[in-house]
């Protein structure tokens, strides 16, 4: 094929997702004078931002004043369990809170305190409230801000496109990208002197998930098709509470806004079973009565935190082991309660759509009974590895942002810390993505032969005459993860699962999709199927070569943090063999200020942090 | 389990069919669900747009026996057993392909509304100074997941075909959004009236029936922007004043910084 044939676009600054971390990206690229462009799968202000609910941490302090950056980052160390990248941590840290009041100038409209600020909420591993929030929709809020402002920008999009592969110049770097319109099926190519991806996650390769079908892993794909590395992928993080019935709703989130509103965990014997589970780190901030949580729901500053809202992968693993211990609720989960916590008319101001939800989905009225909810696939913490201060990944020219980059939150995620963190990192990777385009100088030519079998691959699919169903792979590649690559791993599952995604592999290569290229959702699921196996099989080759248990990632014969392993990060790439390769890269010796502020005890920082305030304050 | 009959719309804009498929139903599925479960066993590339599955991303809008609904959230016990169910793309905006209808034109609405422009004397080092009550009324409209049934089902658009004269519920909503906002100093009046057709709404209430977030679009937003274009266009008194002092300022509420 000709390739002067295929429509051709030029921009400085290509963004692949629209979601925060993309929309952010594009609008700070454009502020720095880029021709801008972005790419979705989807319509714009459709990305799965919007099901984000709880809110976005930064250490604004408007609700209780003692909050500050270093306890945000020490927060977000602990819960990472000190695998963060300790730079990004820091950065996230300190740039949150001005880019939350940039995006009320931008015209978000957060939930008021009695002063007039933006109010912000309780949430896990937070030492403090600290989630801005629009009741339980921030996400919408957040994506909503960003694409009213971002229309006025310049920016061109180019919505339900789907990005397929990146092409590199001699060089070796990137100069542009082969992209399909999902409604015609024909093929658009952009040059570009910059790409970011923000493209989010891998969660569709597990059975039960909170992730929409956008999320099929393609930004690790394409990145470790084209030689970049991955990092962290072994971490994936279950939210503790996604809906398990009915069925046909499993694994769809429930906002851990309802344990920051006060919600409890039940196991089916009436038990409020966190107590049993706090780990010896939480201990001391941690309540170990019910008449101390309840102080702190009531406002209590000296009461410790209910256990409810210990960190994700705690929580997570509780419910769980309740499960398996026959303690479970009717459907398999756990209770959890806020209808005798909370008044009605609290439940429907507060968590607005959570009610709605249940009402609808499940027929149950969250404010006269309780949820019945499970651990569901939410987040992945690994990653495109990216520098810290640049979001460029290891190959020349392609950035990263958001949840498809790794580093950030370790080997766990607090909740709340992924809105904030498309904010912080979406500008940043923006803003250098913008200073590496103009160091570019002028457009590369596309080559011809990459651009050409990146199509043959995509159109192979539709020419075939036949082949495995598309829909079929997937299922038994989410059935697969699910069993052996859950939240809880061991040696011979994790094998077994490695083993079944060769097989599917092997089937890959001859799967057909029916019908035309125009809107055709086989050939689409085709296509994503080859991104979601490279995901999933860096997950489970990572899992297995992690001999330890750290945040999300859960090795049942290998139980508790090595100390050994907080030296290494797992990086993941494409061989010259085209075999996936794995190697433990040793990670950079923290910054001494930065590993005194994670590692002070909680009264030291507060007592540190109230006394800088006091002298800025008479200054 | 129970076994339904779907009659589902198949092809573009300019030739189509209602095509039927025999499935089966369990206990707590959406009409989404009966979708994509024929996509996946009968025809692979029947084609349907959705994200969430929960309600709150606004790509599953289609026509469910004629009513405008998110596909995610209509649940198969509200239907009769046996009743036969219609599933067709929304009326007021071109078929793509099946259940997918080219929703551009809206998008285009939305970048010809002025964007938010807050009152600089109003900024503090802490943000911005706006109360709870003060941002009650446009929260709601801002709970707005752009699945324009509201859109589909007004009769200005969906019946006359008046595209080039109004731009719908969802952006009058949209207008209010920052017409109300507390601290907004942009005026967007004088394009409402001229540009956005605010005078061809006859207040039926349609949109607010259908509205998935339960928004009171009419009465909230609709009405109350009307009556200001009807204060400052029509008033003798306000029309005189104006001559006389220049346009009002929005009055903002106190700011303690
Ligand atoms: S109330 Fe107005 S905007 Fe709403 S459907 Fe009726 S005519 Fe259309
Ligand atoms: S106002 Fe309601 S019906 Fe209209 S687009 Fe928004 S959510 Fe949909
Ligand atoms: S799929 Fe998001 S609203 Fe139906």
């Amino acid at each position: 094929m000709d390739i002067s044939e295929i429509r051709t676009i030029e921009h400085d600054v290509l963004i692949v997702g629209a979601g925060g971390a993309g929309l952010s990206a594009a609008i700070e690229a454009s502020a720095q004078g880029m021709s801008t462009g972005i790419v979705m799968k989807s319509l714009l202000g459709k990305a799965h931002t919007v099901m984000a609910e709880g809110g976005m941490a930064a250490a604004l302090a408007n609700v209780d004043s003692r909050d500050h950056w270093k306890i945000h980052f020490r927060d977000t160390m602990r819960g990472g369990k000190f695998l963060n990248v300790w730079r990004m941590a820091e950065l996230h840290a300190k740039l949150a809170p001005e880019r939350v009041k940039l995006l009320e100038e931008w015209g978000a409209v957060f939930d008021r305190t009695k002063e007039g600020l933006i109010n912000q909420r309780n949430f896990g591993g937070h030492r403090y409230p600290r989630l801005a929030h629009v009741g339980d929709r921030t996400g919408l809020e957040m994506i909503r801000t960003l694409q009213d402002h971002g229309i006025h920008q310049g920016i061109e999009t180019y919505m339900e496109c789907t990005a397929l592969d990146l092409v590199k110049d001699e060089s070796g770097a990137v100069n542009g990208i082969v992209c399909m319109w999902r409604e015609t099926g024909n093929f658009i190519l952009f040059k570009a002197k910059a790409i970011i991806f923000a493209t989010g996650g891998g969660g569709k390769a597990w059975d039960v998930t909170s992730n929409s079908w956008e999320y099929t892993g393609d930004g690790y794909a394409m990145a470790y098709e084209a030689g970049a590395e991955l990092m962290d992928m072994e971490f994936n993080q279950f939210h503790p509470t996604g809906m398990v019935w009915p069925l046909s709703v499993k694994g769809i989130l429930v906002t851990e806004s309802v344990r920051g509103e006060g919600g409890i965990l039940l196991n089916s014997e009436g038990t409020r079973f966190m107590y049993n589970y706090i780990p010896d780190r939480f201990k001391s901030e941690t309540a170990d009565t019910e008449e101390e949580a309840a102080r702190w729901l009531a406002g209590d500053k000296n009461a410790r935190r209910p256990p409810e809202l210990l960190t994700r992968d705690v929580v997570a693993r509780a419910i769980n082991e309740e499960v398996k211990a026959g303690r479970g609720s009717k459907h398999g989960g756990a209770y959890l309660n806020i209808a005798t916590q909370r008044s009605a008319e609290d439940i429907k101001r507060k968590l607005p759509s959570m009610y709605h939800q249940f009402k609808v989905l499940a027929e149950l009225d969250i404010t006269k009974e309780p949820m019945e909810v499970g651990p569901t696939c939410h987040y992945f913490m690994g990653g495109i590895r990216v520098e810290a201060d640049t979001s460029m990944s290891t190959v020349p020219g392609l950035f990263a942002c958001g949840e498809c980059a790794a580093g950030m939150h370790g080997a766990n995620r607090l909740g709340g810390n992924s809105l904030s963190d498309l904010l912080v990192f979406g500008y940043l990777s923006g803003k250098s993505a913008a200073e590496y385009a103009r160091s570019k100088g002028t457009y590369t030519e596309l080559d011809a032969e990459q651009v050409n079998s990146i199509i043959r691959n995509a159109t192979s699919i539709l020419n075939r005459e036949s082949g495995e169903n598309p829909y079929l792979l997937h299922e038994a590649l989410e059935k697969n993860m699910q069993t052996n690559v859950g939240i809880i791993r061991k040696s011979e599952t994790l094998d077994k699962g490695i083993a079944e995604i060769e097989k599917l592999k092997q089937s890959y290569k001859s799967v057909k999709a029916k019908g035309t290229s125009q809107f055709n959702p086989g050939w689409h699921e085709a296509l994503s199927l080859r991104n979601l196996l490279i995901t999933a099989e860096s997950v489970a080759r990572a899992a297995l070569l992690r001999e330890e248990s750290r945040g999300a990632h859960t090795r049942e014969d290998f139980p508790g943090e090595q100390p050994e392993w907080l030296k290494y990060n797992i990086a993941i790439s494409k061989g010259a063999n085209g075999q996936m390769q794995l190697h433990k890269v040793g990670r950079d010796a923290p910054d001494r200020e930065l590993q005194r502020i994670a590692k002070s005890s909680i009264e030291d920082l507060e007592a540190e942090v109230a006394k800088e305030k006091q002298t800025s304050n008479l200054t | 389990m129970d076994k339904r009959t779907f009659r589902v719309y198949r092809g573009d804009n300019e030739r189509g069919e209602l095509k039927s498929y025999e499935v089966e139903i369990n206990e707590g599925m959406v009409v989404l669900d009966v979708i994509h479960q024929i996509q996946a066993e009968q025809e692979n590339d029947l084609a349907v747009r959705w994200n969430c599955k929960a309600g709150k991303c606004g790509s599953c809008s289609m026509e469910i026996n004629g009513k405008p609904k998110l596909a995610c959230m209509t649940r198969m016990n509200e239907y009769e057993p046996g009743q036969t169910i219609v599933v067709t793309p929304l009326k007021a905006f071109p078929v793509l392909k099946d259940l997918v209808s080219d929703v551009s034109w809206n998008y285009r609405q939305n970048e010809r509304i002025k964007p938010v422009k807050l009152a600089p004397e109003a900024k503090t080092d802490r943000g911005y100074v706006m109360y709870q009550k003060d941002v009650d009324r446009i929260q709601e409209f801002r709970k707005c997941i752009e699945c324009y049934l509201c859109q589909d089902v007004c009769h200005i658009l969906r019946d006359h075909d008046k595209q080039d004269a109004f731009i719908g519920p969802r952006f009058m909503i949209r207008v209010a959004s920052l017409e109300m906002h507390p601290l907004d100093i942009e005026d967007r009046l004088p394009e409402l009236k001229e540009e956005f057709g605010s005078g061809y709404c006859n207040i039926t209430r349609c949109c607010t029936d259908v509205c998935p977030e339960h928004i009171n679009l009419t009465d909230n937003g609709i009405i109350p922007l009307k009556e200001r274009v009807v204060d400052r266009f029509y008033d003798p008194v306000t029309i005189l004043r104006r001559k006389i002092f220049g346009p009002r300022k929005k009055k903002l509420p106190p700011i303690n910084k």
